[in-house]
């Protein structure tokens, strides 16, 4: 034992103590989010009243019928799927050693795109009633998400299996999910290409992620997994933060880091295959909200995840929230807002740079 | 003795790096690991605590086998300071909290920050503690990677080209620390090195590699002339001014000097031309301010 005389770093722990804040406001902030999410729509319902039936109040039968089947799943939703997918992506930034990483650099995403898309123009699972995209139906949603999910493990599998074979190196990594999503991007061009409008429209529509599509089961499922995942990555927070430090250095702190690369990546492939499968594509908040995180409250891991999962959530349902008002009565889909809400946002913070 | 190496092997893929590698080290020591570049010093290096692991070969540190242990156990016996240093968003605290990794269950504890605080003090790094790493010198980042490795508390630190990137002031200042550290808290260290002059300065003993294998290996007594103009092809003087030793290469490798002679500028710029095997190749591009 070197030194036991230390004495408490007053001085360090209130700097902790201003981060544990930032994240405790993130989560409030969410929370009345959520209430307004909900409040908002075709139908206005006042927040107090959305709160009182939340709190199991019974308001209005006509507002249970609203807020429990369709506002409620669907916020639910945006906020799980905006915390898995930010999870993941600060991950995959640590484990890949790169700020472009995402849960999309590994493929994944045009993965599934591709196996929606064999599901829908070879099994035949989508057709177009009119030409509004509302119309647009997957006919059989179950067999759609099945298909992109398994095609979403294969491109997870054929990674691990090149870096098996190389050495899990990021360079490794980042070169076959570029391959993969080109091999898949091609794979989808070729199928559209020899699609009727009707399976093309609903290829291209299934590929616009939409939170609007899960119900409370898919719901559940998404839930268990987001929840294993942050779980798992907060749990390996210091491995994390000795990867950052360099691979000797965590190698020298006793980490393993070929198999905390591995089983991080399986883990935010699992996360980003099964959001993907039931919701489509959502982009950029993976990317961009871990770097909104560093740039409030830096680059420790231990803050970074939880505020990331916070940000993330509060990205997606806040974009959700818009696209279903921003048209109305047309409901975008929450893909295109994330790029237009997350953009400006991430811009301003680079421009900005760090706080002290 | 506190760490002891025995026919040491070392693979990178098919082709062999190390073989033979068999020395010891007590308590209070720091060892110099030397020789040409590409010799194998940092795979050496990193042998020692199984960031690579060898082919074959026993390293015991306090008579325990280090292959039959865990990386985490490793890593509570030997701290490892890169040459390299990476930077972040994150503050000197938070970096130096990170080498108790190794002795951190689920979060850290009381007895952790106190031990980082202290490590804060010993090193007067305390005005750099809640500075961010990516504003740092470089000598500032070293001195926080030593920090680091020592919270680690480990038996023995190893050093990877400690001072490779420092000025003359960080240079001295690292290498005092480290000469602190080691004889007052009866650790041991190893580490790499390029100048023999800092090595001689600073080293107890030391290993000088060629060919795969340790040439001599011994206390200040066997580095001579010879010897370092065996390992690195180059002829050398060794000198002591004002106490302190010195090694100065004799010759100037010039562009204008033809490809198979060497010159030397010993004695008033005359030109001796020495003749050289082609196995003997001097590793040194240009001496220059000699």
């Amino acid at each position: 034992m070197h030194f036991e005389c230390g004495t408490l770093p007053h001085d360090y722990l209130r700097y902790t103590y201003r981060k544990w804040l930032w994240i405790l406001g993130g989560i409030v902030a969410l929370f009345a989010l959520l209430i307004i999410s909900i409040s908002v729509g075709a139908v206005a319902i006042s927040p107090y009243e959305v709160l009182m039936t939340l709190l199991g109040q019974n308001v209005s039968t006509k507002w249970d019928a609203i807020i429990w089947n369709i506002r409620l799943p669907q916020a639910l939703t945006a906020i799980v799927a905006g915390v898995g997918l930010s999870v993941a992506g600060v991950a995959m930034q640590s484990i890949l050693r790169n700020p472009l990483a995402s849960p999309f650099t590994l493929g994944i995403s045009n993965a599934g795109a591709f196996g929606a898309a064999i599901a829908v123009v070879v099994l035949g699972t989508g057709r177009m009633t009119s030409t509004i995209a509302s119309a647009i139906t997957i006919n059989n949603p179950y067999l759609t998400t099945t298909v992109a999910f398994i095609f979403c493990l294969l491109a997870t599998g054929v990674i691990l299996l090149i870096s098996k074979i190389r050495g899990a190196s990021p360079e490794v990594m980042i070169l076959a999910g570029v391959a993969l999503s080109s091999l898949f991007t091609a794979g989808t061009m070729f199928l559209q290409y020899f699609s009727d409008d009707a399976q093309l429209a609903a290829v291209v529509f299934w590929a616009f992620g939409d939170v609007g599509r899960a119900s409370w089961q898919s719901l559940t499922l998404m839930a268990a997994i987001v929840a294993i995942a942050c779980i798992y990555f907060i749990a390996n927070r210091w491995n994390y933060n000795a990867i950052d430090a360099g691979d000797e250095t965590a190698k020298g702190l006793g980490v393993n880091v070929e198999r905390l690369r591995n089983i991080g990546m399986i883990v935010a492939a699992l996360v980003t295959a099964v959001i993907v499968s039931f919701l489509g594509v959502i982009g950029f908040v993976g990317l961009v909200c871990p770097h909104m995180v560093r740039r409030i409250i830096g680059d420790e891991q231990r803050f970074l995840i939880p505020g990331s999962m916070v940000m993330g959530g509060i990205l997606l349902l806040a974009s959700d929230t818009v696209a279903r008002i921003i048209v109305a009565p047309y409901v975008l889909p929450v893909a295109v807002l994330t790029a237009f809400m997350g953009a400006p946002v991430f811009l301003y913070l680079l421009l900005r740079g760090y706080r002290r | 003795m506190i760490l002891s190496v025995d026919e040491l092997q070392f693979f990178y893929q098919n082709k062999e790096i190390l073989d033979d590698i068999a020395f010891s080290i007590s308590e209070g020591e720091i060892v110099a690991i030397l020789g040409p570049n590409g010799v194998g010093k940092t795979t050496l290096l990193k042998c020692l605590n199984r960031i690579l692991t060898p082919k074959q070969g026993a390293i015991t540190v306090d008579g325990e086998n280090l292959s039959s242990l865990e990386l985490m156990e490793v890593a509570r016996r030997i701290g490892y300071v890169p040459q390299r240093v990476e930077t972040g968003r994150l503050t000197a605290f938070d970096a130096v909290l990170l080498g108790r990794r190794p002795h951190i269950g689920w979060d850290i504890s009381e007895k952790d920050l106190r031990i980082v605080d202290a490590a804060f003090q010993r090193f007067a790094i305390n005005h750099l503690r809640l500075s961010y790493l990516d504003e740092m010198s470089g000598g500032e980042l070293q001195m926080i990677a030593i920090a680091r490795a020592f919270v680690q508390e480990p038996k023995i630190l190893l050093f990877d080209e400690p001072t490779s990137s420092l000025d003359l002031r960080n240079q001295v200042a690292i290498l005092s620390t480290i000469r602190e550290i080691v004889s007052q808290h009866r650790i041991a260290a190893v580490m790499t090195m390029h100048d023999l002059n800092t090595a001689l300065r600073y080293a107890d003993r030391f290993i000088l590699l060629k060919d795969r294998t340790i040439h001599v290996c011994g206390d200040r007594s066997v580095i001579t002339a010879g010897e370092i103009e065996a390992v690195y092809g180059v002829p050398v003087v060794i000198g002591e001014i004002s106490g302190v030793p010195c090694v100065i290469p004799t010759c100037l490798c010039r562009p204008e000097c033809e490809e198979e002679e060497i010159c030397t500028e010993m004695e008033a710029s005359t030109h001796v031309r020495y003749p050289r095997s082609s196995e003997d190749k001097p590793r040194v591009g240009r001496v220059s301010g000699l």
